[in-house]
């Protein structure tokens, strides 16, 4: 037998450098590997986050692929975990596992239009893939980021979006399911978005993250309008443990999500989007 | 982990005495010994001291949802059918600390790993737990991340298997094609024979390894007739009253609608009887505890079970929240996308599952009534032969 791999269950201590607060419940962190060294990884990647005695949980990376310096990750609090970790302070050290899993293909996208189909925090495991295009903006047609959240006070990114919009470059359209305050913008669900159009379908290549019903339409609605489903890619979550193919919760029919995907071509998964409880 | 060499082939033969002689000849080689002896009622795989420890004249009764020990009259030391776990506690125990961290400022240090345990000896290994062994090695070991922890016991581990006479109620490795003949990973393969004159063990070497430890036995070797009563042996072992279309069976992620989904959800309890005594299953969750000053982080990974609710949980709720989604990705996993994540089925055909679930639910005849039943609807059969397989059995 080969000699030992390394243990992949052992994370790797990157401390605090910046916390910046999004959304009432949702935060960002930027990190710095404690012992020194880079961070590479691919739009679309996720990384194991653990807290010392808490545990771990699985956050996609929400910074910028061509940075190394810095790993950023954007999360929502939601459990004991990610509740943790948002009472991090400058400072505090925790552990990193990975990057892991299937990235968004950028790369296989040169030369088409680019569509992003995000849906609430769904916008930051997409963020890594929008500046991997922005810096490659002269190989692509049209970039267009298609952006759906609950409320105007639920808009991650909003000065980011906004800088976005006022760029000759990108089309960016937003919506909300419900407005509030002086919200004068598209209300509705972001499939109406995509209804709209203004991109070439025949050469289009779309990424869509949200949650799992909203991908799901979304995906109906880019091939209502012409996308093909091998043109079409979504960003799965399921329960992991390791992250890694070992632990065996994150399985999706003959899918490992954490190494098989979380990106996956939607004509690789449609079927199973449609079968309860899989 | 041995490796297969052909040139060692020689049988050999030696009786009680000889197995002793071999267990204290591991011992000294620093090996952790273990293999069948009985506890609570039931053969299970633990510490041996020596061949005495071993379950002389025990046999057992296995069918769905029962298992009973009996007394044989031959005084068979190796006449059971099975452990009620594989060696899957020795190889990945169901509690293993993955690493131990203490604080240090704003930080911690992951403290350096405990020492490797001593290298183990598994004394009386069935081919269908040598093939599951293998199927465990293809999950920890095989792909794009492995785990250095099975990778390093099994490497470091001494094989002893001995083949089954023969076949318990719920056997069903014959249809499966892993058994009951012992082929490869072994370093010593035997086949325990009794008739009226002896009760002797025939033995071969299955590594380089095996080989040393057999020439140490100085046993003779085995003459024509015990190899023959040997095979003889084997060959009934291969009777087995179940059995599985293990082709049809591979195909069950088709049929996720399939209405004896519902059935067989209205029969099991979630217990995960059958995903601990499964010798393949693999999944595990991890537990994080700290002491009390909150200094001294362990991480731990415990085995874990698909019946279990919090399996599936991402935020927000579960996924598999039905029993019958639960019951559904457990079998199919085993018997079809296993196929498409590792080249094989997940399933040895033991027969534990089915031995050790309450209410006796059989792998075989679930798989069969879901692939069968869809297979003649398919094939345009009447409505009588479609809704056959969703009840009966």
């Amino acid at each position: 037998m080969s000699a030992h791999a390394k243990d992949p269950m052992l994370p790797r201590p990157f401390r605090v450098e910046k916390v910046k607060r999004e959304l009432s419940d949702t935060f960002t962190m930027e990190l710095v590997p404690a012992e020194g060294g880079g961070f590479s990884f691919a739009a679309g990647q996720f990384n194991m986050l653990y807290v010392f005695g808490i545990g771990e949980v699985p956050i996609s990376i929400s910074g910028d692929p061509g940075e190394h310096e810095r790993l950023v990750h954007t999360t929502r609090a939601v459990g004991k975990v990610s509740g943790a970790l948002d009472a991090l302070k400058v400072g505090d050290v925790i552990g990193v596992r990975g990057p892991y899993g299937i990235p968004w293909p950028v790369e296989a996208a040169f030369g088409r239009d680019l569509v992003f189909v995000a849906g609430g925090v769904g916008l930051a495991p997409l963020r890594p893939a929008i500046y991997q295009a922005m810096a490659n903006r002269e190989r692509f047609g049209k970039v267009m980021v298609l952006y759906g959240a609950r409320t105007p006070e639920d808009i991650l990114f909003k000065k980011e979006i906004e800088r976005w919009r006022g760029r000759f470059d990108m089309d960016v359209a937003v919506t909300v399911d419900r407005a509030t305050g002086k919200w004068g913008g598209n209300v509705g669900v972001v499939t109406n978005l995509v209804a709209k159009g203004g991109f070439d379908p025949q050469n289009t290549t779309a990424f869509v993250c949200g949650p799992e019903v909203m991908m799901r339409y979304a995906a109906q609605a880019l091939e209502k309008k012409g996308v093909g489903r091998g043109s079409i890619f979504v960003s799965m979550e399921r329960n992991m443990k390791c992250g890694v193919g070992l632990c065996g919760h994150c399985q999706w029919g003959t899918h490992f999500v954490c190494k098989d995907g979380p990106v996956f071509r939607y004509d690789s998964i449609a079927d199973l989007f449609s079968i309860r409880e899989l | 982990m041995p490796g297969v060499d052909a040139s060692i082939t020689t049988a050999v033969v030696f009786d009680r005495g000889g197995l002793d002689a071999l267990i204290a000849a591991l011992k000294a080689k620093g090996f952790h010994v273990v293999g069948p002896r009985v506890a609570d009622d039931a053969v299970v795989y633990a510490d041996l001291d020596a061949a005495s420890d071993l379950p002389a004249g025990w046999g057992d009764e296995q069918e769905g949802g029962r298992y009973r020990l009996t007394r044989r009259k031959d005084g068979a030391l190796f006449g059971y059918t099975s452990g009620v776990q594989g060696w899957k506690r020795h190889l990945y125990p169901p509690r293993q600390k993955l690493f131990a961290a203490r604080r240090d400022g704003q930080g911690f240090a992951i403290l350096p790993p405990d020492p490797p345990a001593a290298p183990l000896a598994l004394i009386g290994v069935r081919a269908c737990e040598l093939a599951a062994i293998a199927k465990q090695a293809k999950v920890f070991g095989d792909r794009d991340f492995a785990d250095p922890g099975y990778q390093g016991r099994l490497a470091s581990a001494f094989v002893v298997a001995v083949e089954c006479g023969e076949a318990g109620g719920t056997c069903f490795c014959a249809a499966m094609g892993t058994g009951p003949a012992v082929e490869t990973g072994f370093d010593i393969k035997m086949v325990e024979v009794i008739d009226k004159a002896r009760h002797v063990f025939v033995a071969t070497a299955g590594s380089a390894a095996g080989a040393k430890v057999l020439d140490g036995l100085k046993a003779p070797a085995a003459a024509e007739a015990d190899k023959a009563a040997a095979a003889a042996r084997v060959a009934k072992a291969a009777k087995q009253a179940k059995t599985l279309d293990a082709k049809a069976a591979a195909r069950l992620k088709e049929h996720p609608d399939h209405a004896r989904w519902d059935d067989v959800a209205r029969r099991c309890m979630t217990c995960g009887n059958c995903t601990m005594v499964c010798p393949t299953c693999f999944c595990t969750t991890v537990e994080d505890t700290t002491d009390l000053k909150g200094e001294h982080a362990e991480r731990w990974r415990n085995w874990d079970s698909c019946f279990t609710i919090d399996f599936s949980y991402i935020h927000g709720g579960a996924i598999r929240t039905e029993v019958k989604s639960r019951y559904r990705q457990w079998i199919t996993h085993k018997l079809s996308t296993w196929h498409d994540q590792f080249g094989s089925s997940g399933c040895v055909g033991c027969g534990r599952c089915i031995t050790w679930c309450p209410v006796g639910i059989d792998i075989t005849a679930e798989a069969t009534a879901i692939t069968e039943g869809a297979r003649k609807a398919a094939a345009g059969g009447s409505k009588k032969a479609a809704t056959s397989g969703g009840k009966g059995r």
